[in-house]
């Protein structure tokens, strides 16, 4: 918890790192001095984009206990968090799908793409489109391996005032940019009018408790809201401006990113975790989710991702703007569920994200194909199962 | 917890649905009458599918006991297989609801036509005190149906098995909505008071709990558990 309890100690740069157990924010830096050649059809906006919002549950390891104690307070602290998960999940896809339906901005087709998805969708053969994503996949994902390494490297080497000014930056486009976009658009749908100095002050507010709650010290459910937002807010511009293909084949090969950065020995994510361990910090302060940990006797907090909320997000909020049944969503919860279930098993540390982003793809399509001629037949006669 | 168990119990209920639509599929569109004689074969195997499902469950649940256990962070056992059931059966009857209601919730918001072409009006009520039916009748089962498996009666889960084929074939004579909704509530209060014993219940508790003489569910005298 974040309470002032360090106000005698010298806040340097690094303090502020340690110090800050506050979830920070994947950054999103569009930016709008790119401007395009003349001419041009399609419009690029250059979007710097941070991914090491992985999730794994890997808490430190206490000194002096027995390998089976260690291993049930793995497999609770797991649970525990895999459970605490439900919560910040729902609502992020309650904003997010409570957005789509009634905001059709960010429904509405455009022409401009990511500068990290160069290739088009709107191919003629079906050969080409499938290629195309191929492609923007590769490309989004080696930028976000590139990312996450470039981290691992600056936290390696102590360059803390560099990650702290990026998390900064970003924190603060976010914060504002989008927030400012956001808004606009919902007054557009709901026609008010508003004058820019309320506007100014509204957006002001927000951003400025958001920097302070996520870098400094805030209540912790004001974070944790933040962070909701936050995700919601980051999904959403990703469903405007991903296409289609490209945002399923991502998905998934950001599942399979996530499996190899947890659970192998090299992998970049494993690698921040171990250095973290070594210093004793905090577990980089940068996206963790702060759950309560009430029952936490040593400093575990577990990193959950943001972009954990953000995939199944974009996965929920996909196939409710394609309006079908919400099976997207329970889909994810299966996943979860099944990772804790997984657990259970295995009596391991998991990664959750693959396995829930795995259920909730497996169950998107199939519903799409499958259940949903059935259930229409079904509920055409009212016949019941 | 109950949460964590009521969305983890949830599961199951997707399977029998996912696979009995794997099936259908297959079969493609001819004449009305022999689609709507493959959505009655549909109905009947997906039924079937459902309660093997859900025995399936009561065995996984009884091999990973010891796992959840763990997971609970508690010295004994927190949830009786009593309350499993119960919880079992709310997550069916949840996911059923569900699959059965949300589209229909979905149209709802859309423009006020039912019934605009001849079909009855009564479309959505009758779709709500169905789906309740349903849902209730799931828990139902399900407590029923553990206890049974538990005390080896076979019969009982037959009779489960029938109860629910049953339901299901009633739901044929909609529109006739008092055919199918009148033996349904029938069915659905003899269930519950079969639930209600089986689950232990008796008059006797009955009465104790109605007239707040029941040291157990008096919060005075609650134990810490």
């Amino acid at each position: 918890m974040n309470a002032s309890d360090s106000d005698e100690d010298i806040y340097n740069e690094r303090s502020a790192l340690v110090r800050s157990e506050s979830p920070a924010l994947p950054s999103y830096i569009p930016d709008s001095d790119l401007t395009p050649p003349n001419g041009t059809p399609t419009k690029r906006l250059k979007v710097s984009f941070r991914s090491e919002s992985l999730q794994c549950f890997v808490p430190t390891r206490p000194a002096a206990l027995t390998p089976s104690e260690e291993e049930e307070l793995t497999l609770k602290y797991g649970a525990k968090h895999v459970i605490m998960l439900f919560i910040p999940v729902t609502l992020c896809m309650v904003v997010v799908v409570a957005t789509i339906k009634s905001v059709s901005f960010y429904t509405e087709k455009t022409d401009q793409q990511l500068i990290y998805t160069p290739f088009t969708e709107n191919t003629s053969s079906v050969g080409r489109r499938l290629l195309n994503s191929v492609l923007n996949t590769i490309i989004m994902i080696s930028v976000i391996v590139v990312m996450t390494i470039f981290l691992v490297v600056l936290y390696k080497y102590r360059c803390y005032k560099f990650i702290h000014g990026w998390l900064i930056l970003s924190s603060l486009m976010l914060l504002f940019w989008f927030s400012f976009m956001y808004l606009g658009e919902v007054f557009k749908t709901y026609n008010l009018a508003m004058d820019y100095p309320t506007v100014g002050v509204i957006i002001w507010n927000f951003g400025a408790v958001g920097m302070i709650c996520i870098h400094w010290k805030g209540p912790l459910q004001l974070q944790q809201a933040y962070l909701i937002l936050i995700s919601a807010l980051m999904a959403l511009v990703f469903i405007k401006y991903l296409p289609e293909w490209s945002a399923w084949v991502i998905l998934g090969a950001i599942s399979v990113y996530d499996l190899v950065a947890v659970l192998s020995p090299k992998g970049p994510l494993r690698m921040l975790v171990e250095t973290a361990q070594e210093r004793n910090e905090p577990i980089f302060p940068a996206l963790i989710y702060s759950c309560e940990c009430v029952h936490c006797s040593r400093s575990a907090p577990i990193n959950n991702g943001s972009a954990a909320c953000l995939m199944f997000v974009i996965v929920s909020s996909d196939q409710n703007r394609l309006f079908r049944l919400r099976t997207g969503s329970s889909g994810c919860f299966v996943g979860l569920c099944l990772t804790l279930l997984l657990l259970a098993i295995f009596k391991k540390a998991l990664p959750a994200l693959p396995i829930s982003i795995t259920f909730g793809l497996v169950f998107y399509f199939s519903t799409d194909f499958l259940v949903q001629p059935f259930m229409d037949n079904l509920a055409a006669h009212q016949f019941y199962i | 917890l109950t949460l964590c168990w009521f969305f983890y119990l949830a599961i199951g209920h997707h399977i029998p649905i996912y696979t009995q639509c794997l099936i259908l599929v297959i079969s493609n569109k001819e004449s009305a009458a022999q689609q709507k004689g493959l959505l009655i074969f549909g109905v009947v195997l997906s039924v079937l599918l459902q309660e093997t499902f859900r025995f399936a469950y009561y065995k996984l649940l009884k091999k990973a006991n010891e796992g959840l256990l763990t997971l609970s962070q508690e010295e004994t056992m927190p949830i009786s297989i009593r309350q499993l059931a119960y919880v079992s059966g709310l997550g069916f009857g949840f996911m059923s609801g569900a699959f059965s209601v949300v589209n229909i919730l979905a149209d709802s918001a859309g423009p006020g036509t039912v019934g605009i072409h001849g079909d009855s009006q009564h479309y959505f009520l009758s779709s709500a005190f169905m789906t309740m039916a349903i849902i209730l009748l799931h828990m139902f089962w399900g407590v029923v149906f553990f206890d049974a498996c538990e005390k080896q009666r076979w019969w009982a889960v037959g009779a489960v098995v029938i109860s629910h084929l049953l339901v299901s074939c009633l739901t044929f004579q909609n529109p006739e909505y008092v055919a199918s909704l009148v033996p349904t509530y029938v069915i659905l209060f003899l269930m519950g008071v079969w639930a209600f014993y089986s689950a232990g219940g008796s008059l006797k508790n009955l009465k104790l709990c109605l007239t707040c003489k029941d040291k157990d569910l008096l919060l005075a005298n609650h134990r810490p558990r």
